[in-house]
């Protein structure tokens, strides 16, 4: 079960390339303006500052432009974009000196989804392992969440995470990727991958009970 | 007769367990038998109900965050350029 929301898959990748080739401005304006601010994220994660990943970007787009006639999609079009991204932040960011070793071992492995301390212990009697300080339930509609602040929330909560982290979350649940898609891009077993977005996931989860709960007690 | 292998009388699973296999559920990636301990879980538990719809409110408010945009000077430069690759294109066939 596959439950990325978000964005709908390419409609047809065959007519975008074609069109592209055939100098379609209109179609690449729609391709920039689709992926852009996901390449952009993407970049930051490997280049020091917003400026050279902006410019990271720049090159990818002028990557995508010289390279699309060779292009034979054997991999989504997105993936092949995101794949020259890679690809262009990485010899960037190896010249900025800011490479990052890219591995679950460099993901933050550490750390539960929950607080353990929210768990009772495990020889306890009535339920060993059970929530001694459960979830509660989250305001409804739940779009309220996407209101200013929670939106600051969630943004900043994405942003402290370690980038390998980051760079999956950002790509499967923000821009809508496949997990296919993410393992092609950034090189990631599913297994890794998975590990990679449970705790990502987990923490921003938790970014947003923590802010709920404090306005629960403020107001 | 079919006789159940061993693991399928595993204990329950735990809250604290379960909240480890939130993404290996939604992502698809366990068993049958794992899921139905999953599951089975889930409809006992209350807290555990919640923390799954947490989770999936989690997903869906990801997946919905406005993001900043290429600046506009950035996007005109990108367009120029492509204007500028095609008519090159069109004027000596590439290398």
């Amino acid at each position: 079960m596959s439950s990325a929301p978000g964005k709908p898959p390419p409609s047809g990748d065959r007519d975008v390339v074609a069109a592209l080739r055939r100098g379609d401005e209109a179609a690449f304006a729609a391709l920039v303006d689709e992926y852009g601010a996901s390449l952009l994220r993407v970049a930051r994660l490997y280049v020091p500052t917003a400026a050279v990943a902006e410019e990271v970007v720049q090159e990818t787009w002028l990557g995508v432009l010289r390279g699309i006639d060779r292009f034979e999609g054997r991999s989504s079009l997105k993936t092949w974009i995101f794949r020259i991204l890679m690809n262009v932040a990485k010899t960037r960011g190896e010249r900025e000196r800011r490479s990052i070793p890219f591995s679950v071992a460099a993901g933050g492995e550490e750390g539960a989804a929950v607080d353990p301390d929210r768990f009772l212990p495990a020889d306890d009697e009535r339920a060993p392992g059970g929530w001694a300080l459960g979830p509660t339930r989250w305001p409804t509609p739940e779009e309220s969440l996407l209101s200013g602040e929670t939106r600051r929330v969630v943004l900043d909560a994405i942003e402290k995470l370690p980038p390998s982290q980051r760079a999956v979350i950002t790509l499967r649940d923000v821009e809508g990727c496949s997990s296919e898609e993410v393992r092609n891009v950034l090189d990631l077993s599913e297994t890794n991958q998975r590990v990679l977005l449970h705790r990502a996931r987990s923490r921003v989860r938790g970014a947003i009970e923590r802010y709920l709960d404090a306005m629960e007690t403020t107001t | 007769m079919r006789v159940l292998p061993r693991i399928g009388r595993r204990r329950p699973l735990t809250c604290r367990e379960l909240v480890e296999l939130v993404t290996d559920y939604l992502e698809g990636a366990m068993s049958p038998r794992e899921a139905r301990r999953f599951e089975a879980h889930i409809a006992a538990c209350p807290y555990c109900t919640n923390y799954l719809e947490q989770m999936r409110i989690t997903i869906r408010t990801l997946g919905r965050i406005e993001e900043e945009t290429l600046a506009p000077r950035a996007r005109e430069e990108l367009l120029a350029a492509f204007r500028g690759w095609h008519s090159e294109e069109d004027g000596a066939p590439s290398t």
